[in-house]
């Protein structure tokens, strides 16, 4: 069986693997009371998809995306990124592997206050294994990317919150990820900044950048291609 | 399979640009330098402790630097005893000095050597090399004429250049030979012994046997006619000794101080003024050892406190920083990759700390020695370990919150502050 499993890993030609690969990847919270916040769940997010996951409250969302960028590790089923299985992967190869495959983009944004917006942009190329020359210059052109040229040696606690925003996706973006993960990236920002943030990740899909994102606001999910509801643990694509 | 060793191999090729020394180094100063208030309060303790230690041992280097120049090893075993005189100056002695006071200082313990010095006043005659008075010679300043008996060469440390010091045969026999000092040998003219020379002590002759030098503790003998004391009580009449020195072991001088005077007339002991090698130096030094005990262990409780303060500090940090730490495992670091931010920031600030402590106690040791007039010694690699001692100690505090730093969850880190 195991050889047939390898024939047909030996056959399939790279290209065909999904991007991020959840195969029955379940999470329970050992309790009392144990919390089944995400059932065994099948998804295959594909280059170049932009996904949106919604759901209520409570309904496991962060739990699936803690999975998806590799900060959690499913206690059933296994999770490839590209390809390759993670689930058995020590905590270093997985940290080498989050470095870089996944970008986030975090809702409260967690930016470092005490550096500036180009050190907070270069934090991100530090673990990621971007070449120590191209780090400084790539950046920069991140920055400029999201609009934030003018903005690069202030420190973000003077930015407005779309600015924090932007550098937070321009962090997210410098280490050339196979996947952005948002969770809640509107969520606390008004409709002006949102609409600017949402604008930014469709022309970030528009260059072929795969994203998942993340929210409870139907109008955010609607900017998607594909849609995926979460309710209780269990996904259900739209 | 084919993906698993594409991406081994993009890893393969960036090795050199993973996060490595420079970025290590990078983050834990930006770390360390956006808080520069609280790096001084942090330093503060390793500051004072280092500081402490480096004064400490520098001071007793100093110390025994200063010890060292005025510990006099001739000093530290000659003894000098006299007859005290009455009243200031010239009053009659209080004590007299037996003629035979070199074999009653030999049975005493703790005595090496020892010799017996008189004074001998030889009127108006003159000494010459020759005989017959020359009235237009130049009046030259004469030598000073004092008698001894033979064991003062080796009491006062002499040696003999040429020929042979006197002994006590030629003393009890009161042979008229004379022992020059190598000053008044020069101004007399007499370079050798070997063809029995003789000087002339107003018509007198006297036979040279030999020329000393090297007197460390009397250098006047150098400019002295030496007679035996035999010689000298026959000839010139003299009545009285002056002096008796002596060549002691090593810490024997209290004992020496106690019983000379007792050994040298037991009737009137008090009328020797004895002047034995000072012992308070003994004293000073173990006061002074009692001192360093006293501040190294200060210093020692300055670095504890110092070493807990900067691992209360980094925990502080860890705590504070966790949205940091928890961004930072988001962005691919791995645990020891935290664990070694928070360890070097821990061990820069306790190098720091040691750096400016040593060099404050470099200046306080300078200036203390400078007030003092003192050399100020401090060995270099005794600061360079001291400043690298306040390295180690943040070493040591950095350990425990690097590894809670190393430890924290980065789910649950970027979820506390949200
Ligand atoms: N560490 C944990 N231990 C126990 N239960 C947990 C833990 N983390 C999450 N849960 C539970 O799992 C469920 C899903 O949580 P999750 O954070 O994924 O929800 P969410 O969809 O992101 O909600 P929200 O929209 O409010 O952020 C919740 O019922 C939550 O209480
Ligand atoms: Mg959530």
């Amino acid at each position: 069986m195991s050889l047939l499993a390898d024939l047909g890993l030996e056959q399939e030609p790279a290209p065909t693997h999904p991007v991020l690969e959840l195969r029955g990847a379940a999470r329970t919270f050992p309790g009392p009371p144990e919390v089944q916040a995400l059932k065994p769940t099948d998804l295959r997010i594909e280059r170049g998809d932009y996904v949106s996951i919604v759901g209520p409250s409570g309904s496991g969302k962060s739990t699936l995306l803690h999975l998806l960028g590799l900060l959690d590790r499913p206690t059933a089923g296994e999770y490839l990124v590209d390809g390759i299985p993670t689930v058995a992967a020590s905590e270093d190869e997985r940290a080498v592997l989050r470095g870089e495959s996944i970008g986030f983009v975090f809702q409260a944004f967690h930016l470092l206050d005490r550096r500036t917006v180009l050190d907070n942009v270069l934090l991100a190329t530090l673990y990621s294994g971007v070449p120590r020359h191209e780090r400084r210059e790539r950046a920069l052109a991140a920055l400029d990317r999201v609009g934030l040229s003018h903005r690069v040696d202030f420190h973000p606690g003077v930015l407005s919150g779309g600015e924090r925003q932007r550098v937070a996706v321009a962090r997210a973006v410098v280490a050339d990820p196979r996947v952005l993960l948002a969770d809640e990236p509107t969520g606390n920002l008004d409709t002006v900044s949102s609409a600017a943030v949402l604008e930014l990740f469709d022309e970030l899909h528009g260059e072929g950048l795969t994203l998942v994102v993340i929210t409870h606001d139907m109008s955010v999910a609607d900017r998607a291609q594909r849609r995926v509801r979460i309710t209780d643990g269990t996904l259900v694509e739209l | 399979m084919s993906a698993a060793t594409g991406v081994r191999t993009r890893a393969e090729v960036h090795a050199r640009d993973r996060f490595g020394v420079r970025d290590l180094v990078a983050e834990a100063a930006a770390g360390i330098g956006t808080r520069p208030g609280r790096l001084l309060l942090t330093i503060l303790g390793t500051v004072l402790g280092i500081c402490s230690l480096v004064v400490t041992i520098g001071m007793a280097q100093t110390a025994a630097g200063q010890i060292a120049r005025q510990f006099d090893a001739v000093a530290a075993t000659q003894v000098v005893i006299q007859p005290r005189t009455q009243g200031w100056g010239e009053g009659p002695a209080l004590a007299t000095i037996p003629w035979d006071a070199e074999e009653r200082m030999l049975r005493l313990n703790g005595i090496e050597h020892a010799g017996a010095i008189a004074d001998v006043s030889i009127g108006e005659v003159s000494i010459s090399a020759v005989s017959v008075r020359d009235p237009s010679a130049v009046a030259t300043v004469q030598p000073i004429v004092i008698g001894a008996t033979g064991g003062l060469l080796d009491a006062v440390r002499g040696t003999v250049t040429t020929g042979r010091f006197f002994d006590s045969g030629h003393d009890a026999r009161a042979d008229r030979v004379v022992v020059l000092g190598a000053r008044a040998a020069a101004r007399l003219g007499v370079h050798r012994v070997d063809r029995q020379p003789s000087i002339f002590i107003g018509e007198r002759p006297y036979a040279v046997i030999g020329i000393i030098d090297g007197v460390a503790r009397r250098g006047d003998l150098l400019d002295a006619v030496i007679l035996p004391l035999g010689t000298a009580r026959a000839d010139f009449g003299v009545d009285r000794l002056a002096q008796v020195h002596a060549r002691i072991a090593v810490g024997a001088g209290p004992l020496v101080a106690e019983q000379a005077p007792v050994a040298l007339d037991p009737r009137t002991p008090d009328g020797f003024e004895v002047q034995v090698p000072p012992t308070s130096s003994l004293v000073r030094e173990r006061v002074q050892g009692d001192v360093n005990a006293i501040f190294l262990a200060l210093g020692a409780v300055a670095l504890l406190v110092g070493g807990l303060g900067i691992a209360n500090v980094t925990l502080l940090s860890v705590m504070e920083r966790t949205g940091e730490i928890g961004l930072r495992r988001a962005l691919g670091a791995t645990r020891r990759q935290i664990g070694a931010q928070f360890l070097l920031e821990s061990v820069v600030i306790g190098l720091l700390g040691g750096l400016i402590g040593a060099a404050l106690g470099v200046g306080a040791v300078v200036a203390v020695s400078v007030l003092r007039e003192w050399t100020p010694i401090v060995s270099t690699p005794m600061v360079i370990g001291s400043a690298l001692l306040g390295g180690v100690i943040g070493l040591l505090a950095g350990v425990y919150p690097a590894l809670k730093a190393a430890t924290i969850e980065p789910i649950a880190a970027l979820r506390s502050t949200a």
